[in-house]
């Protein structure tokens, strides 16, 4: 995968995350989601503009292990085809 | 068993003419929130109460009652702490239809974009007791929470059923109202259909030209205490809910029971309720739709009710200010009501010009008027009044409202 490709994802899932509510300054990669104050029903929004993008499904099992804001760009890049 | 006693410690609402204390303020001056054949709160921006992530997990119905609820709370003293243990404490909410707005975007989507792209907040937001699951966790409230649907009297069977867990020991206070967001191209249209809404775009209730209700929008909501508690923790007490009174109609899905025998039969309860006598009624907060149907069935009620008495008691419309806020209407009357009482004034039913044969109640058209306590039945210092509500499905709900002047 393209450093071009991994910097996008990234982009686009802090933008995403950034929409739901944290600054855009407080997402950085190993910033919690508990205290970023980021639910389930925020990871269910965020994966289903995953889908639309790229084409990749992430299911709630996935998203079980995930507590960083690291943790959820790496579970996005390991999908992508 | 010794039924405890119910006062009001906070009020807060959202209305097309500002706060509770501002929509008081405005309608007894004559003014009126109704642009466009409309009552929307148009100065309401949900972020100047709420965080953008929480404005975004609740529709608009919900915004409007959180920001009343904040009000509310406020108001009571409750800002820096619950004053009682979160068990006992409840959240009574209702609605007329709920998260409309909510479902008639994800049902654009369903049908543009397709199943897989329907909002995972569709259900929170539409659901019609989001609104008090979300006061219930903004402000850690514990005790029993839930809300109550019954179309335009939702809000104030919402109060008095509030007003009953407190009496019977179930919660010692309850955050209680309701609220409506229901302006939307779905709701006007299927409104329309029903012949209920107004071509001409104006309330009048009570006048011989009205054509139907003008919708609106927003919210009210009230902190009920028991009386004991309220007073050893030295609140200011706004008003005591005296009376309830709750009964159907069983007559017609939409259209009210042309006497008025289910509204004058929830009239009786609550004066029952209060132990008071239709002679102790100071003034009659009106359902008042301005629908030919309402007015002409609500006014026969009135004086079935009160006797003789009907025509000495001064009755108006909130809904000639404001419009008809559904769910909401219940609620935000209520407190105006208590509020009214407070400043001793009869505000007006605004546009009433010309009137109706056989309704012949004193509507207080034109200008508001000063109220005198009649003091009968022993009742010196206290103004009485009852705040009336009705709803499609046939809901009757009166509230019983005293305060001290």
């Amino acid at each position: 995968m393209s450093t071009a490709t991994r910097d996008a994802v990234s982009r686009k899932i802090v933008e995403t995350l950034a929409s739901f509510g944290p600054a855009i300054d407080d997402l950085r990669p190993e910033a919690t989601l508990e205290e970023l104050d980021i639910d389930s029903l925020d990871i269910a929004e965020l994966a289903q503009v995953v889908e639309d993008e790229y084409g990749v499904e992430i299911s709630g099992d996935d998203a079980a292990g995930v507590t960083t804001v690291g943790d959820t760009i790496d579970l996005v890049l390991a999908k992508l085809p | 068993m010794t039924r405890r006693r119910v006062v009001i410690t906070g009020v807060g609402a959202v209305t097309p003419l500002g706060g509770a204390r501002d929509l008081v303020q405005r309608w007894v001056a004559g003014e009126s929130g109704i642009r466009d054949g409309e009552g929307a709160c148009l100065e309401f921006e949900p972020t100047d109460t709420m965080t953008p992530k929480e404005a975004r997990r609740a529709d608009r119905f919900t915004q409007l009652g959180i920001a009343a609820s904040d009000a509310a709370l406020q108001d009571a003293g409750w800002a820096d702490g619950l004053p009682y243990d979160p068990d006992r404490i409840g959240c009574v909410i209702g609605t007329g239809i709920g998260g409309l707005a909510t479902i008639e975007e994800q049902h654009d989507t369903l049908r543009d974009r397709g199943p897989n792209r329907v909002s995972p907040l569709t259900v929170p937001l539409m659901m019609g007791n989001a609104l008090p699951g979300q006061v219930s966790m903004r402000h850690g409230l514990l005790g029993p929470t839930f809300g109550v649907v019954s179309a335009c009297a939702a809000g104030a069977n919402s109060i008095g059923t509030a007003m009953r867990l407190i009496q019977y020991g179930d919660a010692d206070a309850v955050v209680t109202g309701g609220g409506e967001a229901a302006l939307t191209p779905l709701s006007r249209a299927a409104f329309g259909s029903l012949d209920a809404l107004s071509e001409s775009g104006i309330s009048r209730p009570f006048d011989r030209r009205r054509d139907g209700f003008v919708m609106g929008e927003g919210a009210g909501v009230l902190v009920l205490e028991d009386r004991e508690r309220a007073e050893a923790r030295g609140a200011e007490i706004l008003g005591e809910l005296l009376g309830y009174g709750a009964t159907a109609d069983a007559h017609h899905l939409t259209a009210p029971e042309p006497q008025g025998r289910g509204a004058t039969k929830a009239i009786q309860q609550a004066l029952l309720d209060a132990e008071l006598l239709p002679e102790d009624v100071d003034y009659v907060n009106a359902h008042g739709t301005s629908t030919p149907l309402n007015d002409r069935a609500e006014t026969f009620a009135i004086k079935a009710a009160l006797g003789e008495h009907a025509a000495n008691v001064p009755v108006s419309s909130t809904k000639s200010a404001i419009g008809h806020l559904l769910g909401a209407a219940g609620a935000v009357e209520a407190i105006v009501t208590v509020l009214a009482l407070r400043e001793s004034v009869a505000p007006p039913t605004l546009g009433l010009e010309e009137p109706e044969e056989d309704l012949d109640l004193d509507y207080v058209p034109g200008a508001a008027r000063e109220l005198v306590s009649r003091g009968s039945n022993g009742h010196a210092g206290r103004l009485v009044a009852l705040s009336n509500a009705f709803g499609f499905g046939g809901h009757n709900a009166v509230l019983c409202l005293g305060v001290r002047t």
